[in-house]
């Protein structure tokens, strides 16, 4: 099992769960990353650092460059985000299912 | 039980379909009429959404403002491309936070399941990153009102992996 207090440390920041969500495409080195951000070079590192310590990303050597890409398991974290969103969506939707009730009721009315 | 579903389809797309217990008539005027639209399209608790223009014909716009009561807001905008009652819209939309995100492209059709609705939302984005970047912001939103919860089910071990 690994370090879930880490990996929840990680992905608290809305700049890095974004990172994520770009290499959840594909492969990036920093400078693809840094473009998008409007960060610069040392910033998207920090982040990258972070990301790496908590196991969401692994970096490999290529020259000079350390293209990263996605960890396993953070395939499963981003499977997870998602469950939030439909979560926020669910509540709108929820709400709807009131409103849609209340107006059947409001047409009933209007034919006794 | 979870009734939305939400996938991604290709580079581009971000596919949600809903079922409800009523007709696609109501559905679609719960979707279209400014008055229904803001009793339910209002993200977290505690928001509201006090500016509401809902013009549901081609060419017609969209406005929405919301407000959390505090002096924190953001608005959408966007324009109907085609409406068919009560089966089928299509419209254009964009948030602005302040600065406006890419055009997102949105199909959302009313469909008849049995004695409700089926309604399947398919939202074209104009590339994979600003899909990414879109359902990034999303995760935001959950994130925040899910933290608590999530540290509920850390500390009962039901999110180990």
């Amino acid at each position: 099992m690994r370090n879930l207090d880490t990996a929840f440390l990680a992905l608290a920041d809305p700049t890095r769960r974004a990172i994520l969500a770009r290499l959840a495409l594909g492969e990036a080195t920093v400078m693809e990353l840094a473009e998008p951000f409007d960060m610069t070079q040392p910033a998207v590192s920090r982040h990258l650092k972070v990301l790496e310590g908590a196991g969401l990303i692994t970096r490999r050597v290529e020259g000079t460059k350390r293209p990263c890409r996605l960890a396993p398991d953070a395939i499963a974290e981003i499977d997870r985000w998602l469950d939030w969103l439909r979560q926020a969506m669910a509540r709108n939707y929820d709400r709807l299912d009131d409103v849609l009730a209340e107006m059947q009721t409001e047409e009933g009315k209007e034919k006794p | 039980m979870s009734k939305l579903t939400l996938t991604t389809e290709g580079d581009r797309h971000v596919v949600v379909t809903r079922r409800f217990a009523a007709s696609p008539e109501a559905v679609f005027r719960a979707h279209t009429d400014p008055k229904l639209v803001q009793k339910w399209l209002l993200g977290p608790d505690g928001w509201s959404m006090p500016i509401c223009i809902n013009e549901a014909k081609p060419g017609g716009k969209i406005r929405y403002e919301w407000s959390d009561g505090k002096g924190a807001g953001f608005h959408l905008t966007g324009e109907y491309v085609e409406v068919e009652p009560y089966s089928r819209i299509v419209h254009i939309e964009r948030m602005h936070l302040p600065d406006p995100t890419p055009d997102n492209h949105v199909e959302t059709r009313f469909e008849k399941d049995g004695t409700g609705t089926l309604m399947i939302m398919r939202m074209t984005l104009p590339d994979a990153e600003t899909r990414a970047a879109m359902l990034a912001t999303g995760m935001d939103e959950g994130m925040e009102a899910s933290y608590a919860r999530m540290e509920g089910m850390l500390q009962r071990g039901e999110l180990a992996a």
